[in-house]
């Protein structure tokens, strides 16, 4: 394993040894597989921990594995400006009523990542201050990156402007 | 008696949005109250189809929320559905001012999951297409933020420069705009010598031009009355909300992925980042301007070091194979109906790979199952992330600014709607 994620998981471990699950690496990135409850904890110690400072929160995006259990998953891709490494979190939650806590209050720049996954996979982010559709309209009832959804949409669901 | 109909206003949760912002808006009296106004999507200053919906008090803006999605066209579904190959044509219509970057940034993200990678004159090549790509949006920066603040001339001449640049990409890959040039494990040509010598030509003029349209906004009032101290942000909003690439480092912060996590052959290139302070839109034309240079600087230098030797990887069951070997040999015939009948079939696993592109850090994160297709592919794309930035920027600031802050963050919506 890389030093430095050697290092990012060795710390995480002694402070939260229990919101670890999981660990893996392919291609020398780290992801760490949280769970959800604990997410905006881990994410906390990740950026404010002087030595890792994941200051960056460079991307976060839902996944569908379209599994019976743990069927949506949230990946936070982070990024650190002091020591120019990237690792990623991820975290799964059940196909029922899928939630997960935001993580607006840690970074900032959340609040349209978080929007664009409930658009696209319904999942929401709980405590989001703003949590409408980001790109399809506020009508539409369906949510588009999910694996169930088809390719060619579904006709009729989206009204043409009335004359 | 004919009743004429009740006028609703339908509550749209854009609005409501709008409300949340701790003003109160009421639509009796236009000129005792706030204004709610409505820019874009079909405004010719926003830069394709952004919309903001700004509520005014006179011609300050008290709150504004941006509205996305009039170009959305399902990128990231559209990929689960084709193999990798397939995808790389999508990825011109991103960032439709700088194709080839893309094309790079796709490409390098999927050799890195199927851990193979491009002879060195094919990285060389990708480097020059990136850094010729990376001009090509800046120019286009420069024209529209002084046709934006009013300055028609300089659009004319920096329009001027991007013309012989897209014949350069006409050269390169055959098309102008949507080039799809990149290959996975390779390209899908090479650079004849003449057109490297043309590329040459145009990179040895280039510094007279830009100093020409320099001599027109550094010193110019109107100009510096548009954009200095406009459109300000702090250091830590910045990074906070995840502003990259120039906006961030017109906020003092010196991060560009080339240098910090080096791809392709940057390690070997000799160029500085230009950083400044202030985080205002004259900061962020002053740090794409430097750009410029820094760009014309790499170019020369791969024009310089570019080996000889093959643009594509050796390997047969990853890399499509040349057309005339498909026609002539039998293995490579049955390789190239596997590739692209099935796909190139890559281990299970994650990865996330980000460059350097011309508007900030361009991430393509992809999820593989192992099959043909990826099973999901995010794009990062860094018009969307700094956008979102908008709100903070304009908040207090007059109208006209507004267009002033939209030209200096230099959006594209095709990239932000993916």
């Amino acid at each position: 394993m890389d030093v430095m994620n050697e290092k990012v998981l060795e710390k995480l471990k002694a402070k939260l040894s229990d919101a670890v699950l999981e660990a893996n690496e392919f291609r020398g990135e780290l992801t760490i597989i949280v769970p959800k409850e604990r997410i905006v904890e881990v994410c906390r110690f990740l950026k404010e921990d002087e030595e890792l400072a994941f200051d960056l929160l460079a991307d976060l995006c839902g996944i569908d594995m379209y599994t019976p259990e743990n069927r949506f998953g949230v990946i936070y891709n982070l990024y650190s400006l002091k020591t120019k490494h990237r690792i990623r979190l991820k975290t799964f939650t059940e196909e029922e009523h899928p939630r997960v806590p935001t993580v607006t209050g840690v970074w900032g720049t959340a609040n349209w990542h978080e929007r664009e996954t409930y658009d696209m996979f319904g999942i929401i982010f709980e405590g989001h201050p703003d949590l409408r559709r980001m790109y399809m309209p506020d009508e539409f009832e369906y949510h588009p990156l999910r694996k169930d959804f088809p390719l060619m949409g579904i006709p009729g669901s989206l009204d043409l402007p009335k004359k | 008696m004919e009743q004429k109909p009740e006028t609703i206003i339908r509550k749209t949760k854009i609005l409501e949005a709008l409300e949340n912002e701790h003003v109160s808006v009421t639509f009796d009296d236009p000129l005792e109250n706030d204004m709610v106004l409505n820019m874009g999507p079909q405004h010719p200053a926003t830069h394709g189809v952004l919309r903001l919906l700004i509520k005014l008090d006179g011609e300050t803006v008290l709150a504004s929320v941006p509205e996305l999605g009039y170009l959305h066209r399902g990128y990231e579904k559209l990929a689960e559905n084709c193999s990798f190959h397939e995808f790389i044509p999508h990825t011109d219509r991103l960032d439709y001012l700088s194709p080839l970057s893309n094309n790079t940034a796709y490409v390098l993200a999927v050799e890195k999951l199927l851990g193979i990678e491009a002879p060195p004159r094919a990285q060389y090549i990708r480097t020059l297409i990136s850094e010729l790509a990376r001009i090509s949006s800046h120019l286009m920066f420069l024209g529209s933020l002084a046709m934006d603040v009013g300055a028609l001339t300089v659009w004319m001449w920096s329009f001027r420069e991007r013309e012989k640049l897209y014949d350069i990409f006409e050269k390169i890959a055959g098309a102008r705009f949507t080039t799809s040039y990149t290959r996975i494990g390779g390209l899908a040509q090479d650079v004849t010598p003449e057109t490297l010598g043309i590329i040459r030509l145009f990179i040895s003029e280039l510094p007279e031009k830009i100093r020409e349209c320099e001599k027109l906004l550094n010193t110019n009032h109107i100009f510096l009355g548009r954009v200095d101290g406009v459109g300000s942000i702090s250091k830590e909003q910045a990074i906070d909300l995840g502003l990259t690439g120039p906006c961030l480092r017109a906020c003092g912060v010196e991060l560009d992925l080339r240098r910090a996590n080096p791809y392709l052959v940057y390690n070997d290139l000799d160029f500085n980042i230009p950083v400044y302070e202030g985080g205002d839109c004259l900061a962020r034309y002053y740090v794409r301007m430097a750009e410029i240079k820094e760009s014309i600087k790499i170019v020369l230098q791969v024009l310089e070091k570019i080996p000889a030797g093959e643009v594509k990887a050796h390997q047969p069951k990853k890399v499509l194979p040349g057309k005339h070997q498909v026609y002539t040999k039998m293995e490579e015939l049955i390789h190239d109906f596997m590739l692209v009948n099935f796909g190139v079939e890559p281990p299970q696993g994650e990865v996330y790979h980000a460059v350097e592109a011309p508007k900030g850090e361009l991430g393509f994160y992809i999820y593989s199952n192992g099959e043909g297709q990826p099973w999901r592919l995010k794009i990062r794309s860094p018009s969307f992330v700094n956008l979102q930035s908008i709100s903070v920027m304009i908040k207090g600031a007059m109208i006209s600014d507004i267009v002033a802050v939209v030209g200096s963050l230099d959006p594209v919506m095709g990239e932000a709607d993916k």
